[in-house]
């Protein structure tokens, strides 16, 4: 009679492509990342980044009423939006709005949702960041935690019924896993057989919940074993590294019609909304220490610099010409005014 | 103090060195509080019961705040778990100082799962203990709901009385300000409609703080449904109230303001706005009697109906859906016990019957205003006005 142990003695490793300095570990293997691709990635992860600090500043000011950042997750947002195609059905959670931006969302599309003005497709009915867009195939942002888990299976199954040659992407946070749509979505995409990536976002923190009061478990890779899900462990702030997994996944995904479980490790830097201020649950040092050694879009620039796809004087116009454009849009923004009731 | 071993897989307790040094967090562990719980009474402000004529003004937090303490420390059965209510605490710092007092095995956060320590909650009362669950706020209820109805409501009728389930299900209810539909639906007449649950819904501090004792103290499961706006007003309380015996009777509504002219019933936050109407209406030569309904389930039926038959007219007032709410079931009361006592039809002032838009202007719009409240009680007083608010 033998017991399995609640835990391994190894924890499950962790893929990475990049080491902290931007350059490849010597015996690393990753999909090939062309010069544009590449490019287009590092500029979208610099937009998402001046997006959120523009949009805080604007919820600070009294300008709109709520908003949420990405800190510290663009690598993930971006690359695994970069590595999956545009026919891939995208059912987010609400801190995954760079895979919007990759698939063409314009600053002001981004902006009228949050002022929630004539010009927001949601007519003013949603609060900010719940962004979605049919055109973009990405699903609308709902507030509810993990309940988009299994409508992605089942949009995946859909897919599957109808020979698509194309897969469900959904998002969710460490926090996300606790829930039973999370046990009941990997369950179901294991038994049904659906071509659907689980993408999960383990930043550390669910509001002021360590992962330590979350789950007992090695993080959220091991749970695909339990399910039958094929899983993999990624670090999360290595662009590279999440672009390879997800292309990965994808054709596993599609070519062999099965769900795969992605666990990017990486750190919310900010705080979980602008309703919270997360230096009351954790110390300072350890947000600091994160935000500026552990930035990945620090680290992907290092590497397209390495390659001589990037210098200091196109950074410095990037970075000013991206602020220009974001501030200017949410200066302009009340000009469209908010939408009447009609009778 | 014996706790149930689902409810010790929730607790802080016994994570390891390695993974607090992994995310380089150094927690402050706290004292456990499974000491005495004589040692650790500190009463909030009785002792000002004797001295002090002066009115004491207490914010509804603070008062939910004190009864919470009051009680976890009268009786060491009563715990508190949710979503934030430890560390950070509470999400609107209900549950502020009590981590700190009590100690992480009688304040517990819970993982993310509404369904989940709904289910370890109730199971910890079928054992004996007394939980105080907390809802961030009651639209994440329903994910518990089947907990709420199946495991707590019905288990004392379905056992012939042998099950009982002493647990108190509390957070914000309705609407606030700007959070859209998946966070402003009303639940009163959702659990109201249920045999087997109490729903309590206070308005003052010292609602607060009376029905949240009963509702603790009750050996039934208790709906008890705050309202985020209010958490941060202060109303009067007096020596009485602020004692640690204080406590109210479920079941029965306040008459907040006499009139005789016409009733409007309301509870939670729509009683300060008729209290508003009604002095509006008052300068107007009507004057109104606001019935604070205070509980939902049971109805205080004999309050509503005395005071329509002193009136003879009838308003009633919510924030949620029209069909099949609050002010539908008030209604059918008083049409089946004092139909002949009213001289207008009754008129029913309630949400409008859209999920919550968020734009300010549409929200507005769709939540009830006082000159809603003023309209309708001269249309029930026969003074003619517009149906309907202009655009």
């Amino acid at each position: 009679m033998r017991f399995i142990s609640e835990s391994s003695e190894e924890r499950i490793p962790c893929y990475r492509v990049l080491d902290d300095d931007g350059q490849p570990f010597p015996d690393s293997s990753f999909v090939k990342v062309s010069e544009g691709v590449a490019i287009k990635m590092y500029n979208d992860m610099v937009t998402l980044q001046t997006m959120d600090t523009i949009f805080y500043e604007a919820q600070r000011q009294g300008r709109i009423s709520f908003y949420l950042t990405t800190s510290g997750e663009e690598a993930i947002n971006i690359a695994s939006a970069a590595a999956i195609k545009n026919d891939d059905f995208v059912v987010p959670q609400y801190r995954e709005p760079g895979v919007l931006l990759w698939r063409g969302f314009s600053m002001q599309e981004f902006a009228n949702q949050c002022f929630g003005n004539k010009a927001d497709y949601g007519k003013g009915r949603q609060m900010p960041i719940h962004y979605g867009s049919n055109k973009h195939n990405y699903f609308t942002v709902s507030s509810t935690i993990a309940t988009q888990l299994p409508h992605a299976v089942g949009a995946a199954y859909a897919l599957k019924m109808d020979r698509k040659d194309a897969c469900a992407v959904t998002y969710f946070g460490d926090g996300g896993t606790s829930e039973g749509d999370f046990h009941a979505a990997l369950n179901f995409s294991a038994v049904t057989e659906a071509p659907v990536i689980f993408i999960c976002r383990n930043n550390g923190w669910a509001i002021s919940t360590p992962i330590s009061d979350q789950f007992r478990s090695d993080g959220a890779v091991v749970k695909g074993r339990a399910y039958g899900v094929r899983s993999i462990r990624v670090d999360g702030n290595d662009a590279l590294a999440i672009y390879s997994a997800v292309h990965a996944a994808r054709e596993m995904a599609i070519g062999e019609g099965r769900p795969i479980l992605i666990e990017a490790l990486t750190y919310r830097v900010g705080h979980h909304t602008t309703s919270d201020d997360s230096t009351k649950y954790r110390p300072v040092d350890e947000i600091e220490w994160w935000r500026t050694t552990q930035d990945p879009v620090t680290r992907f620039r290092k590497w397209i610099e390495s390659n001589g796809w990037w210098n200091g004087d196109i950074e410095s116009e990037l970075r000013s010409s991206v602020r220009k454009q974001v501030i200017l849009v949410s200066l302009t923004i009340s000009k469209y005014g908010l939408l009447q009731l009609q009778h | 103090m014996v706790l149930l071993l689902a409810v010790n897989m929730v607790t802080r307790a016994g994570f390891s060195l390695k993974q607090l040094k992994m995310w380089g967090i150094i927690r402050q562990k706290v004292a456990a509080g499974g000491g005495s719980p004589v040692a650790r009474i500190r009463p909030v402000v009785s002792n000002l019961r004797n001295y002090s004529s002066a009115v004491k003004q207490m914010m509804v937090r603070e008062a939910l705040n004190s009864a919470l303490d009051e009680e976890m420390s009268a009786d060491p059965k009563v715990f508190l778990m949710g979503e934030e209510v430890g560390e950070y605490q509470g999400a609107y710092k209900i549950s502020k100082g009590l981590l700190e007092k009590y100690g992480p095995e009688r304040v517990l956060d819970t993982p993310i799962t509404e369904a989940g320590f709904t289910g370890i909650g109730v199971g910890a009362a079928y054992y004996g203990l007394k939980p105080v669950v907390e809802f961030m706020t009651f639209n994440f209820s329903m994910q518990a709901i089947d907990h709420i109805i199946n495991s707590a409501a019905k288990s004392n009728y379905m056992s012939s009385g042998q099950i009982s389930v002493p647990i108190v299900f509390r957070g914000p209810n309705g609407a606030a300000a700007g959070v859209g539909a998946q966070h402003s639906h009303c639940y009163a007449a959702w659990y109201a409609s249920v045999p087997g649950l109490k729903v309590l819904s206070p308005y003052s501090s010292e609602d607060a703080r009376g029905l949240l004792k009963a509702a603790i103290r009750d050996p039934d499961p208790v709906v008890f449904l705050e309202n985020e706006l209010l958490y941060g007003e202060s109303f009067p309380v007096s020596a009485e109230v602020l004692d640690s015996s204080f406590c109210l009777p479920i079941g029965k509504a306040k008459i907040e303001r006499e009139g005789k002219d016409v009733t409007i019933t309301a509870f939670s936050k729509i009683v300060g706005l008729s209290l508003k109407a009604a002095e509006i209406l008052a300068k107007e030569g009507i004057s109104a009697e606001v019935i604070n309904l205070r509980s939902i389930r049971p109805l205080d039926r004999s309050t509503i109906n005395a005071s329509v038959r002193k009136t003879n007219r009838l308003v009633t007032v919510e924030e949620g859906f029209p069909q099949h709410g609050v002010g539908a079931e008030i209604c059918a009361s008083v049409i089946e016990e004092s139909f002949s006592y009213l001289d207008a039809p009754v008129e029913r002032i309630a949400g409008a019957d859209v999920p919550m838009p968020y734009a300010a202007n549409l929200e507005r719009m769709a939540v009830p205003q006082v000159e809603d409240i003023v309209r309708a009680a001269k249309r029930a007083c026969y003074r003619s006005v517009p149906m309907a608010a202009a655009a």
